[in-house]
């Protein structure tokens, strides 16, 4: 590992394909995490993977080299996951009833295999903004990294990390009177 | 401030991602990336055109001018002014000439800029390049007028010979005409070999006279496509014989159809005019069955596009074998699938054709499928045309990716049709491709030597040409004229539908090969004649008489039309004067204008059958033959010959209307829709 990642993805969008299939094999797992905590499922964690990968060598070309890999893929991952959520949100309106229902039961099936933890349900409440944000940190991004994927400003993103901090305290304390 | 969020992080289980997930999607990126390497396009040039682009040019010139350079360039300018323009000046720079012409351009008005003092800067040589267009206007002469009278001159009053520099436009041509036309005599045949640069292969060394005086072509060596300038006039007393090989390619056609589809006039260089006139089918009268295989008709009618002038209207009908008896026939699809082909126009194209001409063969004929894309290999071994599921199957697997072996494709190609064939049976290689050959051997004569080689071991090839942009039209018509096949263009289902459907019997089976057509003009009665097209197909007088030269061949049922322009002893039309010390005949009117000959080999023999007939002043004018001449029309206007006058795309359109006949495919009608496409295009 002494090359960047700086120099590797400057290479791949280049048209090194060596550099491109060692960067993303660096990241992948990652991703992979950011994209669990955006969705909260692992059937839809896989799928968002999936799509970023596939799109990920035609944004090479949006890749600026002042610009860390990381805070470039996650702002790609995050792209992708608000595209998917648009899509869903589309989807959902169309095939309202059954299909909703349906695909909900079968959902449910996957998570208890999985044995979904608090933490995700519980962020799977929150607003998407939030969940998002709060997915960034919880990577161990600083808050000004953050900024910089969502391009919001930086206290924008700790009042966002407060504001989850409240609603996540909200669920356990509801969850906890029940 | 992130205390509480550790809490929350040590709650948080991340699941590790599943593993054959992961190496999926790894390979998904690593196939779009490479994907999307290759389908990089190059950045299309911004067109930078007319006054834009010269304003561009201008102020680019200024803005890098030294002050250095300008004064050199506009002293420069100031000395080649007084140099030219001022009687002083014209008289030094004559009385230097005999420095000035290194070689024999004693009456050449251009020095060549080697024979300049080394001391003259870059300036002055460009001026004085450009300089006689300045001092001497060009007078409204006509190119003919020039060309003619010096064609005319009998050899022994040839004087110097006058090397033209290859940057010479017409305009010195001219000029020098008006300056020295009593001492000019034309560069005699090798040097006008020279100038030509383009021609079929067959041509080289057979220039029968100074066919490039005209306009010296450009180095065309980027262009592809095969052509030579137009037929020059001829003169009878002269050159009374004219020979050429029949030419029954399409390809031409569909080209220039497919460019004004496309809403362009075809390039000049792609027309050929003989193959827009037989890429219609006529009907002429049919071969006596037993007799030769095919029937000659001759017909001498007016010119449409100039009243004193008439057209020899050669017709050649092949015999239409009786179908059912045709022999088996053995097929190699020999299919490019470079990348390149991956175009809709290209390789899905050439699978719905080859599918359409499926149903056209029999249980008895075999076919073999042979792909090209860097390296060549067997897709199919060969199979009954019966088991039609197996072919289908194995053309609808073929997919474009790679660049081209042509060469190595085409060689097991042929080993494959040499062991399909037993005898009787007919072995034809055809070849489809978008013309790349740009892996291997790209070098046309080295292909067309191969195949020239196994045409006479009995296979022959066809070429289908499919998509533009990539075209390489004088290879296939090269390997073509070769392989003893047809060169066919197909840009739509329904040319497939023609090519390969309703005249497959013609494009497979030869009734007649190496066919020459010698045409020789009573000197009597014709002044002039000009044969029109054939460009490429143009034998010496002495080929026709030699069985080992190669000539075109005549498909079942095909039809072949060749038209001459002649011009009349008398005429008002005639271009070039009577000579004044020329055998002085006695032109008495007769009936008998000329005499027609060709030869014909069957298929497989080696010796060679003559047909003749003359040519006989008539003046019934057919439908058939009114169409051929107005489709001629058509096609020289595309080129811009100057031969026509004032006759116009509409004339034709009119010309053509009047006689489409019966038309029962629809072919005239589809042409007379391009004349006027390609009239409203010419507009513009």
């Amino acid at each position: 590992m002494t090359t960047s990642d700086e120099d590797l993805a400057y290479a791949a969008a280049n048209g090194d394909g060596q550099a491109f299939a060692s960067l993303l094999d660096r990241h992948y797992d990652r991703l992979f995490a950011y994209c669990f905590r955006m969705t909260g499922q692992r059937s839809e964690a896989e799928d968002l993977t999936q799509d970023i990968c596939a799109a990920l060598p035609a944004k090479l070309a949006s890749y600026q080299r002042r610009a860390k890999v990381t805070t470039w893929l996650y702002r790609v991952a995050m792209n992708a996951a608000h595209d998917r959520r648009r899509k869903q949100a589309t989807y959902a309106k169309a095939s309202d009833g059954w299909g909703d229902w349906e695909q909900a039961r079968t959902a449910v099936n996957h998570e208890a295999a999985d044995q979904i933890d608090w933490l995700t349900q519980a962020m799977a409440q929150l607003a998407p903004d939030l969940r998002d944000t709060l997915a960034l940190v919880l990577d161990d991004m600083t808050h000004a990294a953050a900024a910089e994927v969502m391009g919001v400003s930086e206290g924008t993103i700790s009042w966002r990390i407060s504001e989850a901090k409240k609603a996540l305290k909200a669920i356990k304390e509801k969850e906890d009177a029940q | 401030m992130n205390d509480d969020l550790d809490d929350l992080k040590a709650m948080m289980a991340t699941p590790k991602p599943d593993a054959q997930r992961r190496a999926a999607d790894l390979a998904l990126a690593q196939k779009n990336f490479e994907n999307l390497q290759g389908s990089t396009d190059q950045p299309r040039p911004t067109p930078v055109t007319g006054l834009n682009g010269l304003w561009t040019g201008v102020t680019t010139m200024l803005s890098t001018f030294t002050s250095k350079g300008g004064l050199t360039a506009t002293t420069a300018l100031v000395a080649c002014g007084f140099l030219f323009l001022t009687p002083t000046g014209q008289d030094m720079w004559q009385s230097d000439g005999s420095r000035v012409t290194g070689n024999e351009h004693l009456i050449d008005p251009i020095p060549e800029s080697d024979a300049i003092p080394a001391e003259t800067t870059a300036a002055v040589d460009k001026a004085l390049a450009e300089a006689p267009a300045n001092f001497t206007t060009p007078a409204p002469v006509e190119a003919e007028d020039f060309d003619d009278s010096a064609l005319t001159r009998p050899a022994e009053a040839r004087g110097r010979v006058i090397e033209v520099p290859p940057a010479m436009e017409m305009a010195d041509v001219q000029n020098m005409g008006d300056v020295a036309a009593p001492t000019v005599a034309p560069a005699p045949a090798p040097n006008a070999r020279r100038l030509n640069t383009q021609g079929a292969p067959e041509f080289n060394g057979v220039m029968p006279s100074m066919v490039d005086m005209a306009p010296p072509p450009l180095d065309t060596n980027t262009e592809r496509f095969a052509n030579a300038d137009s037929n020059p006039l001829k003169v009878t007393a002269e050159e009374p014989v004219s020979t050429f090989s029949i030419d029954v390619d399409t390809a031409s056609y569909s080209i220039v159809r497919n460019s004004i589809m496309r809403g362009q006039l075809p390039p000049a260089e792609a027309v050929r005019v003989e193959e827009m006139i037989n890429y219609f089918p006529y009907d002429y009268a049919a071969p006596e069955a037993g007799g030769d295989p095919f029937q000659p008709t001759v017909s001498v009618i007016p010119t449409p596009w100039n009243a004193d002038t008439q057209l020899v209207h050669i017709a050649l009908q092949g015999e239409l074998p009786i179908v059912d008896e045709r022999p088996a026939l053995n097929l190699v699809f020999l299919i490019d699938t470079s990348g390149s082909m991956s175009d809709a126009s290209k390789l899905p194209l050439l699978k719905q054709s080859f599918l359409l001409m499926l149903d056209q063969l029999r249980p008895e004929d075999e076919v073999a499928i042979v792909e090209y894309a860097g390296s060549a290999g067997q897709v199919l071994a060969p199979t009954p045309a019966s088991e039609r599921t197996k072919i289908r199957n194995a053309l609808n697997g073929l997919g474009a990716g790679g660049g081209t072996n042509g060469q190595g494709g085409l060689e097991q190609a042929y080993s494959i049709a040499e062991s399909m064939s037993s005898d009787g049976e007919v072995s034809r290689v055809l070849l489809a491709t978008d013309g790349d050959f740009n892996v291997g051997l790209s070098d046309p004569s080295g292909l067309e030597n191969f195949i020239a080689d196994k045409r006479d071991t009995g296979t022959f090839l066809s070429v289908l040409g499919f998509g533009r942009g990539n075209l390489n039209d004088q290879t296939m018509q090269t390997l073509a004229q070769n392989g003893n096949g047809t060169a066919a263009y197909i840009d739509t289902l329904s040319e497939a539908q023609k090519v390969l459907v309703d005249q497959l019997t013609g494009a497979l089976f030869p009734i007649a090969s190496d066919v020459k057509v010698q045409v020789e003009f009573d000197p009597t009665q014709i002044a002039e004649y000009r044969l029109i097209g054939y460009e490429t197909r143009a034998l010496n007088r002495e080929d026709f008489n030699n069985d080992a030269v190669d000539a075109g061949d005549l498909g079942a049922g095909h039809t072949v039309t060749a038209l001459y322009e002649v011009t009349p002893v008398g005429s008002p039309a005639r271009m070039t004067d009577p000579l004044r010390y020329g055998a002085a005949q006695a032109a008495e009117e007769s009936d008998e204008l000329g005499f027609l000959k060709l030869r014909y080999k069957e298929p497989g023999a080696d010796v060679s059958q003559l047909i003749e007939t003359p040519i006989l002043r008539n003046s019934t004018a057919s439908t058939e033959a009114q169409f051929a001449a107005s489709i001629a029309g058509f096609g020289q206007i595309l080129r811009g010959d100057s031969n026509l006058g004032s006759w116009s795309m509409g004339d034709a359109i009119a010309l053509a209307t009047e006689n489409k006949g019966a038309d029962s495919f629809g072919y005239r009608a589809e042409a007379i829709q391009l004349m006027r496409l390609a009239e409203s295009l010419g507009r513009n």
